[in-house]
């Protein structure tokens, strides 16, 4: 059969081939090969859980799929918190008419991705439903935190800096130009950070917080990581890093890069005598060689400069030509959902 | 040329009378929250937002006809994105869509042919709004179903023209001492249009672009030209004096004058335009649209557009008018001034 029928979804004999032809075939390990309702695996002392769905359209777009982009995105979520990945699960949703050779090319994807990110699919699941040939992935991701290890937004300082791994808004104009059929040769940068993070934790870095920059943008992630730790971050505009091909898309489109979601970006936030080494570990790192400076949390005399009330929370922008903004969150809808 | 660090200087020590200067245009309203442009002006100096955003000033008889139309079994009602989420007087396109009416947004009026002809059984309906920027646009849209001999596709227009709205606003008596006029409508009028308007009323005005720094020295330039009825443009590398004559020619072919409907303000005379009577067939009935009952009654949209309240003098804005609950036009739009206020806040 070459497209996915109701009966792939039946759980008998035509599910268990398409697991083992399509799924066990490309994620195989000792844990998934033994086929079980659930996987036992090694234990570490503190896990770090985390889940995420994947709805993006198109399935395959400039330089990623839906399936790398459900394993780089879990990943990404586990190191934010300084966690080891070390196992995911994956829940497919099928549509009647997807064609298999399409979810080959996903499922291959994946594994590749998970193989670049040391990560084990440990157990999975397949549902079939009605509908037009649409996939949807459902993940959890196990990791282990070391000892010690505490990243958290909690722990941002008055004068501390803070850091992006790369250019902004890439993975979000790379779908948006496939949808909208721009021709254009913006790629996604949907990728899993490990390197980038285990080189910071290994070197010694003394990373206060960290977040993967995704829907709703660096706006959206800053300004939560203000309020969460209480301090005024200020980002300067001069400092952002945007793909001057992505600029063009932005005055086109009238998006700002501010609010467009990434991949494969990271914020870090770290103290200000460690930030030069930091840069120069990024920028060595798998994924980070555009990685700079893009701002830093306000010291006392810095809000007092800037008419700031202390520890408010909020999020500041400098803009080129020099005057002063807040940011808020993501308003409103945004735009189509990208991932 | 004055350097950038002097105009910043000027424009943050300006001790004179205070003054009120109006954007017309939404993209403007949004280029000036963006780039901070307040925090770097005297108190002295102040910024309105006008009548410039095509969503906002769009009356609820008009998103109610759109959504009558899309409730049609045999019709498809084709929009850009803004407009599905407007508050008409009982709900909005979205709600009717989430209900079963067939609206379908594009990201440009071209791929309504494309979906036309697909479907040659069903009725198309564009609802084709927008200033003199978006009108060459509909002028080739037509062209193409002229050309394409597509029978299927008709405008409800709702197209407006900013001198009509500026002198509206000054002839009822508007405290402003000078005008940002739409860089991307003058790229079509050319600045020439608001000659006239400097001339009757007195008031200068700085043709600007969408940049800071642009915007900066046509604050500037307004400053330097307080007291003259002249049109000084600050964007020569896309506005001329005479403007895009083929994009003129290409609305003329189709268009005419028309008085129009604003929300909040009335219908202006002369103010929009319609197509001629020799394209009455592609009209899906654009011309009675002029009541304009408000959503929710305690709603200021018409003073805000105005620039005689601003977003936040409304009791509504930020409490139950939110960019997820928008009970007015201004808080829908990206470019609205009550959007741009709580977004930039």
């Amino acid at each position: 059969m070459e497209k996915i029928e109701m009966i792939h979804g039946s759980g008998g004999q035509a599910t268990s081939d398409l697991i083992r032809e399509v799924f066990v075939k490309e994620f195989w390990n000792g844990y998934l090969a033994q086929m079980n309702d659930a996987a036992v695996v090694a234990g570490g002392a503190e896990l770090a859980l985390t889940t995420d769905s994947f709805v993006v359209k198109p399935l395959f777009f400039q330089d990623g799929d839906i399936g790398r982009l459900a394993v780089a995105g879990t990943v990404n979520d586990l190191l934010m918190r300084g966690a080891v990945p070390e196992y995911m699960t994956v829940g497919f949703i099928l549509e009647e008419g997807l064609p298999i050779s399409d979810l080959k090319k996903i499922v291959h994807s994946m594994a590749k991705t998970a193989e670049e990110a040391g990560i084990l699919i440990v157990a999975g699941d397949t549902k079939v439903v009605d509908g037009n040939g649409g996939l949807y992935i459902n993940t959890t991701g196990v990791g282990f935190v070391p000892a010690g290890m505490e990243i958290s937004p909690a722990r941002i300082e008055k004068g501390d800096v803070v850091l992006v791994s790369g250019n902004l808004g890439d993975h979000h104009a790379a779908i948006l130009s496939s949808r909208m059929s721009i021709e254009n040769e913006i790629a996604s940068d949907c990728a899993p950070l490990n390197d980038i993070v285990r080189s910071l934790i290994n070197e010694g870095i003394p990373v206060h917080a960290m977040r993967d920059i995704t829907r709703g943008g660096i706006a959206t992630v800053c300004k939560e990581m203000a309020v969460q730790s209480g301090k005024a971050m200020l980002l300067s505009e001069e400092l952002l890093p945007v793909n001057p091909q992505v600029k063009d898309f932005c005055a086109l489109t009238g998006l700002d890069p501010l609010y467009m979601g990434n991949e494969g970006k990271m914020i870090c936030i770290l103290p200000e005598e460690s930030a030069e080494k930091a840069l120069s570990i990024m920028k060595k790192a798998h994924y980070g060689e555009n990685a700079c400076r893009i701002g830093k949390i306000l010291r006392f005399e810095e809000e007092e400069e800037l008419q700031i009330a202390p520890d408010i929370g909020e999020l500041f922008l400098k803009t080129a030509i020099g005057g002063l903004r807040k940011l808020s969150v993501l308003q409103g809808e945004g735009l189509p959902r990208i991932c | 040329m004055t350097d950038l660090a002097e105009m910043k200087r000027f424009l943050s020590q300006y001790d004179g009378p205070e003054l009120r200067i109006m954007e017309i245009c939404g993209s403007h309203t949004a280029a000036i929250a963006k780039s901070g442009i307040k925090t770097l002006l005297s108190p002295k100096i102040r910024l309105i937002s006008g009548p410039g955003c095509p969503v906002c000033v769009t009356p609820t008889a008009y998103v109610d006809r759109a959504i009558a139309l899309a409730k049609r079994e045999d019709t498809c009602l084709v929009t850009f994105g803004d407009l599905i989420r407007v508050p008409g007087s009982a709900e909005t396109l979205s709600a009717a869509k989430g209900a079963g009416a067939r609206v379908e947004m594009v990201y440009a009026p071209a791929d309504v042919v494309a979906m036309a002809k697909t479907e040659p059984e069903k009725q198309f309906v564009f609802a084709a709004i927008g200033f003199e920027t978006t009108m060459p646009v509909y002028a080739l849209l037509m062209e193409e179903l002229l050309r394409e001999e597509v029978k299927n596709v008709r405008l409800l227009t709702a197209l407006k023209t900013m001198p009509a709205a500026v002198s509206y606003l000054l002839d009822s008596g508007a405290d402003l001492q000078g005008f940002l006029a739409p860089g991307h409508v003058c790229a079509v009028t050319g600045s020439e249009a608001f000659v006239p308007l400097a001339e009757k009323y007195g008031i200068p005005f700085a043709v600007a672009g969408f940049e800071g720094e642009e915007l900066l020295a046509a604050l500037y330039g307004l400053l330097r030209m307080q007291g003259k009825g002249t049109v000084k443009n600050f964007y020569p590398t896309v506005v001329t004096a005479e403007g895009n004559p083929k994009a003129k020619a290409m609305i003329e072919r189709y268009f005419q004058p028309t008085d129009a409907a604003w929300r909040g303000l009335g219908i202006i005379p002369g103010s929009g335009m319609c197509l001629r009577p020799a394209y009455a067939a592609f009209d899906a009935g654009s011309s009675d649209l002029t009541e304009d009952h408000q959503h929710n009654p305690a709603c200021r949209c018409g003073q805000v557009l105005t620039g005689k309240l601003a977003p936040t003098d409304c009791p509504l804005f930020g409490k139950i008018c939110t960019p997820l609950t928008p009970q007015g036009a201004c808080m829908v739009s990206e470019e609205g001034s009550c959007h741009t206020a709580i977004r930039y806040a």
